[in-house]
C-alpha cells in the first residue's frame, strides 16, 4: 500500500473500529458519545451494552471510512469526554479483536 | 457485529487492568555493508542508517499504537554483532569505544531507549576483533547509556569457551567499578545458545543469518495470565494449563498483528514474536506472582520449579498455536530486580542463587538481573557463569547470566537501579568456588548431545 510515512489516515485496511465504554452507568452516555462520532463523520453501525463484573460495558461498532479525523484526534476527543463523565473509553481498530477471538 | 461485548470487554480489560502491552518492537538492522577500513566513514554510515530507521520505527509504533489501542512500551534497535563490524578496523580499545559512542548517540537522536549488538560470538574461539571488543566492554558500556552488549560464550555445538568465561569474570568487575552501583553490568548478558532474533535487551542483536532488516516483537502479559489463574482458584492443574494456553493464544495473536502491521508499514521483513512472559517492577506484572497464584506459598520454595515448568509449557503451546513465527527467547524471564515477587522471595529467604539456577534448568532463560556483593571474586563470577551456561549447552537451550557485583555492598542490602531495572536485594554468594578449574581455561568440548547427524 503506497503512502508516505507522515500521513496518518485512520483507515489502514479495515474501516471498522470498536468503541468501548466501561464504568458507571449514567444518563446521556450514548448521546454524548454519538455526538463526538457524528462530528467526526463516523457512522455508528451497532450498539450493545451489558453489565459485567459490576461494570457497565457498552460497545459501538463504528464505520470510519468517511471520517476526516485521525485516530489520534478521535481518541483525544473521547479522552476528554471520558474524563468529564468519569468513564473509560477506548477506540480501537476491530482487527485486534478479530485476531484475538477468531481463528 | 461479529465480536461480542464479552470478548471486547476481555481484550480491553487486558490493557486497562492487567498491564498487557507489546513490551518491545525491535528492529534488527544489518550493518555489514557499512564496514570500512576507515573508522570515520564507517561511523558516518551506521549513524545515518540508525537515526533514519530509528525515527521511522518510533513514528510507525505511535501510529500502530493509536490504531489498535495496545501500548507499545519500548522501541528498540538491534544491530549486527559489533566485533564482526570491527574486523577491518584498527584493533584498539579506542576503536571499539568510538563505535559504542556512535551507536549510543544515534539511538539517542532517534529517541530509541536501548540499542543492542555490542557483542561477539566467541563460543568456540576468539578473533583479534572479538578480543578488542571484549577488552573494551568496561570502557564502552561505562561511557554510554543506551548501548547493550552480549557475548555468546557457549553453545551445544561448540561447547563452553572457558578461556572467554574466565576473562569475563574480571571484565565484569572492572565494569562494575566504573559505573554507579555497578549498573553498567545490567547492560551486558552472556549466553549459551544465544538466539539471533531475540527482541529483548540486553541480549538483542541482529544475527548473521538475518535479512537486511527484521522486525521482531516481544509481548508481555504476566498480569493477564495471573488474572485468569486468580479467577480459577480451584481447578486442577491440567485445566489450569488449558486456561493459560487459551489466554496466551490471545495475547500472542495481538503481538503477531502488531508485528505484521509494523513490518508492513516499515516495508521490512516480519521476524518473530517472542512469547516470553516478561516481568516489570510494576505491581501485578510479576512472574513470581503467577507461580504464587498457582498455589506455591512463596517463589523459590519447593514446588516453584514444577509450577514454572507448567506455566511456560502452557505459554509455548498457546503461543505456537497463535503464531507460526514464535522465536527469540520464548521462555520465562525471572529477572530478580525487575520482578516485585522475585525481590520479595529473595528478601524473605525463600529464593537463593542455587534455586535461581535450578529454575533455569527447566524453563527460565537465565539467571537475570541479580546483584551480588561487590567483593565477590572474579573467578566466582566466572564459575557461576560456567555452571549456568553448562545447563544451556547440555539441554539444547538458551541460558544466560546478567549479574551485577555491586561495589561496596554486602549480602542483604538493597540497591536501587531505577526505572525498568528496578531494585535488587544483594544475594548471598559463595566466597570460594573453583579457582583452579577456572584458571585451567581452554574449552569444555561440546556434549555428546551435539552429535545428532
Amino acid at each position: 500500500m503506497a503512502r508516505s510515512d507522515k500521513g496518518k489516515p485512520a483507515t489502514p485496511d479495515s474501516p471498522l473500529c470498536i468503541l468501548t465504554v466501561i464504568g458507571k452507568d449514567c444518563v446521556g452516555i450514548i448521546a454524548k458519545v454519538s455526538s463526538v462520532m457524528a462530528k467526526a463523520n463516523i457512522n455508528i453501525i451497532d450498539v450493545s451494552q451489558k453489565i459485567m463484573d459490576q461494570y457497565f460495558v457498552m460497545t459501538m461498532g463504528c464505520d470510519i471510512s468517511k471520517t476526516t479525523a485521525s485516530m489520534k484526534e478521535i481518541q483525544a476527543k473521547l479522552d476528554r469526554l471520558a474524563t468529564a463523565l468519569g468513564l473509560q473509553i477506548t477506540f480501537q481498530n476491530e482487527r485486534i479483536f478479530k485476531m484475538m477471538h477468531r481463528i | 457485529m461479529t465480536i461480542s461485548v464479552e470478548e471486547v470487554f476481555e481484550t480491553v480489560n487486558m490493557t486497562l487492568r492487567h498491564n498487557f502491552d507489546i513490551r518491545t518492537v525491535t528492529l534488527g538492522i544489518n550493518l555489514k555493508d557499512c564496514m570500512d577500513r576507515n573508522l570515520g566513514a564507517f561511523c558516518r554510515r551506521i549513524r545515518k542508517r540508525i537515526v533514519e530507521k530509528g525515527q521511522q520505527l518510533n513514528r510507525m509504533a505511535d501510529q500502530v499504537e493509536d490504531q489498535y489501542g495496545i501500548p507499545i512500551t519500548n522501541r528498540r534497535i538491534a544491530v549486527t554483532p559489533v566485533s564482526l563490524l570491527m574486523e577491518p578496523l584498527p584493533q584498539r580499545e579506542s576503536t571499539a569505544v568510538r563505535i559504542a559512542r556512535e551507536l549510543d548517540a544515534a539511538a539517542g537522536k532517534a529517541k530509541i531507549d536501548f540499542i543492542g549488538g555490542f557483542g561477539a560470538m566467541v563460543q568456540k574461539g576468539i578473533t583479534r576483533s572479538d578480543r578488542t571488543l571484549m577488552e573494551a566492554i568496561p570502557a564502552a558500556l561505562s561511557a554510554t547509556n543506551r548501548l547493550c552488549g552480549f557475548l555468546n560464550l557457549a553453545s551445544t555445538a561448540a561447547g563452553l569457551n572457558m578461556t572467554a568465561i574466565a576473562e569475563f569474570g574480571g571484565l565484569l568487575k572492572l565494569l562494575a567499578r566504573r559505573t554507579k552501583n555497578g549498573i553498567g553490568c545490567a547492560k551486558i548478558a552472556v549466553f549459551a545458545n544465544v538466539p539471533e532474533d531475540n527482541p529483548f535487551m540486553a541480549g538483542a542483536h541482529h544475527g548473521i543469518g538475518e535479512p537486511d532488516f527484521s522486525l521482531n516483537v516481544g509481548i508481555s502479559g504476566p498480569g493477564v495470565v495471573r488474572s485468569v489463574i486468580d479467577q480459577n482458584p480451584e481447578c486442577d492443574l491440567t485445566e489450569l494449563s488449558e486456561i493459560i494456553k487459551r489466554t496466551v493464544f490471545k495475547i500472542t495473536r495481538a503481538g503477531e498483528l502488531i508485528g505484521r502491521e509494523m513490518a508492513r508499514l516499515m516495508r521490512v521483513d516480519f521476524g518473530i514474536v517472542d512469547i516470553s512472559l516478561a516481568a516489570t517492577p510494576n505491581a501485578g506484572d510479576s512472574v513470581a506472582d503467577i507461580v504464587e497464584s498457582m498455589g506455591v506459598s512463596r517463589m523459590g520454595r519447593p514446588g516453584s520449579t514444577a509450577a514454572l515448568a507448567l506455566l511456560i509449557d502452557a505459554v509455548k503451546k498457546g503461543g505456537s498455536m497463535a503464531s507460526g513465527n514464535v522465536g527469540g527467547l520464548s521462555g520465562t524471564f525471572i529477572p530478580v530486580s525487575e520482578d516485585a515477587g522475585m525481590i520479595r522471595a529473595v528478601r524473605s529467604g525463600s529464593l537463593n542463587v542455587e534455586k535461581l539456577e535450578a529454575l533455569t534448568s527447566v524453563c527460565s532463560v537465565g539467571m537475570d538481573m541479580f546483584a551480588v556483593p561487590g567483593d565477590t571474586p572474579a573467578d566466582v563470577l566466572s564459575a557461576i557463569i560456567a555452571d549456568e551456561l553448562a545447563i544451556g549447552v547440555a539441554n539444547h537451550k538458551t541460558t544466560s547470566v546478567r549479574v551485577i557485583p555491586v561495589p561496596g555492598k554486602k549480602a542483604g542490602q538493597i540497591v536501587h537501579f531505577g526505572g525498568l531495572l528496578g531494585s535488587a536485594p544483594i544475594m548471598k554468594m559463595a566466597r570460594h568456588a573453583a579457582p583452579k578449574f577456572i584458571a585451567r581455561k581452554g574449552r569444555i568440548p561440546s556434549p555428546i548431545q551435539a552429535l545428532r547427524n
